[in-house]
């Protein structure tokens, strides 16, 4: 199936974030204006390439995209306008960092065709905010989304953080609390996971990290869970939650393990049954996008089995699960013959519910997941 | 060869090894002489030559011992052989140490300059000094910032009564003091005695088991000439074989027409078996044998055991295979086929300590590629029960029923710790916590006090060796020997998990130590098992009575909530991940156990 999906990424910060693992880098005196020409370059032959009949969902992440200037991201945003096909009924996301996207940038967004923000609030702590390294205020965030809203762009999200260090279960529900009374449609709310490579790691490398601990975490999870469902946020994945009508596209994109472009550095993508992944290291993925014409550092055919494993570990995510006609619409094979030999246990283990189009997780599978999704692994 | 020319070959021989602590630089210094030497070309130099193994390398450590054969001209003009005789560093392997010391006339002592003289090296200092050894004391790393070359002087003299106004200042790192220390070697290194033409007396100080030519014995040469084609015996052992092929290395092997007196080199003789072929012992012609043996030949018997299972019951072939290759090169393990209710089929293998017992695992686990767990280790127990029997016990799931047994006995050892009097507390302390009884203690100069204390076996095979360094800052040279068994008040303590007892978790502690043993063990484990998705009870007890008590909770999260965004192959590799951590864990009845638990009952760590 053709991709109608596209990730861009914009591997510039001009702070980096305690727990931050992703592809980024310090701005100061990086080649922005090259690696956008490149990023041009990218998108012109990845289409040549792999050809699509039009896109319906653009997600521009980072990194920190508005931490280019207006001039910078109306290049990248129109490359993208310019080359890709956009469907009529289209998503198209930038992440946006509360302190640092001013009206002109909001408004060139708005005028190329952006309509949907997705806002690294992650809490409304100041104390919090500092100890994970945001360089906004609490206030930024509400700002930022009065002014977007006023510029006319009306499918609002953002990000939350839960599991912080020293947070305790007030200081969660506080920022809930803050979340539902904004004016924003959609809301992410992840755990935080200690990476290699990141400022936390190596405090707590130090010991100098004290965490709330699984059963905070757990604790924290469910009120989550029920303070969005009671605000009228539907929960409709692990992480995920949105007013009616305002689900993620991008992301279903994935869960539902479609096809998607990835262009820029440390990108993913998975056209035609290959997933790759372009090159993170700025000087390399320029190089090799000025020798070869794209940026791959590795390609992987996904073979059956894995295309399985994967529709189940994606789809599992979503509340709704997986359907079982669809699957076997995709693979020629039931679901539950592929996975015989996992289904019953998880469904006396309780973390499974089974009926007669779907399989999906349960309550008590949502919180343990990563044990249901082991468990679709086919390969020893 | 005639008898003139093996002696005056003879008198230019000398055979050395070298004494340093861990890190200091004995690796490094031996790669500079076999440089030094051109026993190398600079291709074939790869960096601390002599540690071949892996193992060795990573540890540092040497396990197996190596001698090399070094031409040198000296700055008088002559050519010299040189010998040089790697010793292993570690307590469990002293008495090869004193082997390989009792191939040698002399020794190099390296001490660095900025840390001074420690524990391992006293110890060995002491072994080459019993084996009347020339010691030449060398100062390494005198670059360093740190270094204070006078202060560790004058600490040498203090501490070991060496002279050492003509010491060697050195670096091997960057080959200063290379020169002075292969100059002394040829002045103050006796040359080797004895008679080319009287019966063969040879010592074997190592042996190695090569799959194609059988074993190869590491031999120096006391008395007499050995040639090819010739019958020899081993005289501890009786046994007879024909000599194939002689030679030395340096430190490829370099095949020889014959060895003779102060040659040190090895010997193939379709040797099937390490076992014949004891360290210590005595090679002898089998037509012409001579009238005594070399002194100092113990027979090694294994001291510590514990049980080996695979992770993977279907591993178990490959286990017994793996154990078989190594004790071909390895006359002191021991094993033989056991079985647990918790663990399935596996075996009990004796080890000489602890640190040969870690060494066979790491290498079964690396060589053979076996995962493996290991039961805590256990001392050979005697029972006395009430009919009169005795059994030996050297598993504690095996301990009889109490009412059956009349009194249990353990092996004691009695123990020298030499230490700086600043220590003396620390180690009494210490012995006392490890039930040690108190025998006597000296000063061996104004400094430095020997302890002497007997000691139950059980209690150094646990963490003796480590808290004692720990506790004395490393100064501390630590030796025993076994004096036979006592009475004690031994109790068998059970653990159990999810109401269960896991006969692979039991071990044998004192009476009046148990309780408090219990708490540290079932909190230990609490620490080490993960969350399951049920609650697990952890319980210690002895007999029917529950001595302590704890509770693993059920786990409650566990799904991944972080944006990965398209990044599926990374939520994969985190989901292969986690599924391969359950695969080396052990499902006990229903409770998933990781490897590292089942030593967890050694655990004395008081603090948690």
């Amino acid at each position: 199936m053709e991709p109608r999906g596209v990730y861009v990424h914009v591997p510039f910060c001009e702070q980096i974030c305690h727990y931050c693992d992703f592809n980024k880098f310090y701005l100061k005196k990086q080649p922005v204006d090259e690696y956008l020409d490149l990023c041009d370059i990218e998108i012109k032959n990845t289409l040549q390439k792999f050809p699509t009949n039009g896109i319906s969902s653009i997600y521009v992440g980072g990194g920190t995209p508005t931490s280019l200037s207006t001039k910078q991201l109306e290049k990248l945003l129109f490359s993208i306008k310019h080359y890709f096909p956009i469907h009529p009924e289209y998503e198209w996301t930038v992440e946006v960092n509360p302190g640092s996207a001013d009206e002109e940038k909001l408004r060139m967004m708005k005028e190329i065709g952006v309509n949907r923000l997705s806002i690294g609030a992650q809490t409304f702590d100041p104390i919090l905010l500092k100890k994970i390294g945001r360089d906004h205020q609490a206030h930024d965030v509400e700002k930022t989304i009065r002014k977007a809203r006023d510029i006319g762009i009306e499918n609002i999200s953002i990000d939350l953080m839960f599991g912080l260090p020293d947070q305790t279960i007030e200081q969660f529900v506080d920022t809930l609390h803050e979340a539902v009374s904004l004016p924003i449609e959609h809301v992410s709310a992840y755990s935080l996971k200690i990476e290699a490579k990141t400022i936390f790691y190596h405090q707590m490398q130090k010991g100098n990290l004290s965490l709330p601990g699984e059963d905070m975490e757990a604790e924290m999870y469910e009120r989550l869970r029920t303070y969005m469902n009671d605000n009228g946020f539907e929960q409709y994945e692990i992480s995920n939650f949105g007013k009616e009508g305002y689900q993620s596209q991008h992301n279903l994109t994935y869960w539902n393990n479609e096809s998607y472009y990835g262009i820029g550095a440390g990108s993913h993508s998975y056209v035609d049954g290959v997933r790759r992944i372009n090159h993170g290291p700025l000087p390399k993925y320029m190089d090799s996008v000025i020798k070869t014409g794209f940026p791959y550092r590795e390609e992987h055919p996904v073979p059956l089995h894995e295309q399985m494993e994967e529709e189940m570990f994606m789809g599992l995510r979503k509340i709704e699960g997986v359907s079982l006609p669809k699957f076997e619409q995709k693979y020629e094979e039931k679901l539950t013959d592929v996975f015989a030999m996992v289904i019953p246990s998880l469904i006396e283990r309780g973390l499974v519910h089974l009926d007669e189009s779907t399989i999906r997780l349960t309550e008590k599978g949502l919180l343990l997941g990563n044990e249901v999704f082991e468990k679709f692994l086919l390969v020893d | 060869m005639n008898q003139q020319d093996r002696i005056k070959r003879r008198d230019k021989i000398r055979n050395f090894s070298i004494i340093a602590h861990i890190d200091h630089g004995k690796s490094t210094l031996a790669d500079r002489i076999l440089e030094k030497t051109s026993a190398l070309t600079q291709r074939e130099m790869k960096d601390q030559m002599l540690d071949a193994m892996d193992l060795e390398r990573e540890r540092g450590i040497t396990i197996k011992l190596n001698a090399v054969q070094l031409k040198y001209k000296a700055k008088d003009g002559e050519d010299y052989i040189f010998h040089l005789i790697d010793t292993p560093g570690h307590v469990d392997f002293t008495y090869e140490v004193s082997r390989s010391l009792a191939a040698c006339e002399g020794a190099l002592l390296i001490v660095d300059a900025a840390q001074g003289i420690e524990a391992q090296t006293l110890a060995n200092v002491y072994l080459a000094l019993d084996n009347d050894l020339e010691i030449i004391p060398v100062i390494n790393k005198i670059d360093l910032p740190s270094a204070e070359p006078e202060r560790v002087k004058q600490e040498v003299e203090d501490v070991i009564g060496l002279p050492m106004e003509d010491c060697v200042l050195a670096s091997a790192k960057n080959g200063i003091g290379i020169e002075e220390i292969l100059e002394a070697v040829v002045e103050k290194v006796p040359a080797p005695p004895g008679d080319p033409e009287a019966p063969l007396k040879a010592m074997i100080f190592d042996s190695l088991y090569d799959p194609y030519r059988g074993v190869i014995v590491y031999i120096r040469i006391v008395e007499g000439t050995v040639k090819p084609g010739e019958k020899v015996r081993m005289m501890a052992t009786g046994k007879e074989f024909e000599v194939q092929e002689l030679g030395v290395f340096t430190p490829k092997p370099d095949i020889r027409e014959e060895l003779t007196v102060g040659d040190v080199g090895f010997m193939v003789a379709s040797i099937k078996n390490v076992g014949d072929t004891r360290v210590g012992d005595t090679v002898t012609s089998a037509t012409k044998p001579t009238a005594e043996p070399l002194p100092g030949y113990r027979r090694l018997n294994p001291m510590v055991f514990c049980g080996l299972y695979p992770v993977d019951t279907n591993d178990y072939n490959d286990l017994r295979e793996a154990l078989e290759k190594l004790e071909l090169n390895d006359a002191a393990l021991q094993f033989e086929p056991e079985t647990s209710q918790a663990l399935g089929f596996g075996f009990r293998c004796g080890f000489l300590g602890l640190l040969h017992m870690e060494i066979i695992q790491e290498r079964i686990e690396r060589e053979f590629n076996i995962d493996l767990i290991t039961t805590a280790p256990s001392v050979i127990y005697q029972v006395h029960m009430t009919d009169g029997e005795m059994i030996k016990i050297d598993n504690p799931a095996n301990m009889p029923d109490p009412q059956k047994i009349e009194y249990v006995e353990e092996p004691y050892v009695k123990a020298q710790v030499m230490v700086p009097n600043d220590y003396v507390g620390a180690v009494m302390e210490l012995c006392q916590k490890k039930r040690g009884d108190y025998l006597d203690m000296q000063y061996m100069d104004e400094n430095r006090v020997n302890i002497k204390y007997e000691l139950p076996l059980s209690e150094i095979v646990f963490d003796f060796f480590d808290t004692l360094k720990s506790s004395t800052k490393g100064y501390a040279s630590f030796d025993y020997e076994l004096i036979g068994y006592k009475e004690s008040k031994l109790v068998k303590m059970d653990i159990l998990l999810n109401a269960e007892k896991i006969d692979a978790l039991s071990i044998i502690v004192h009476r009046d130590s148990a309780y408090q043993r219990g708490k540290i063990i079932v909190e230990k484990l609490k620490e080490l098992i993960p969350r399951q998705q049920f609650e697990v009870p952890i319980q210690a007890s002895i007999g029917q009575k529950i001595i302590a008590r704890s509770t693993i909770k059920a786990m409650r999260k566990n799904v991944l909530a972080k944006c990965y965004g398209g990044d599926i192959s990374r939520k994969r590799k985190l989901l292969e991940k986690q599924k391969e951590g359950k695969k080396r864990m052990k499902s006990v009845g229903s409770v998933e156990v990781p490897q590292e638990a089942f030593m967890s009952v050694l655990s004395m760590d008081e603090s948690k």
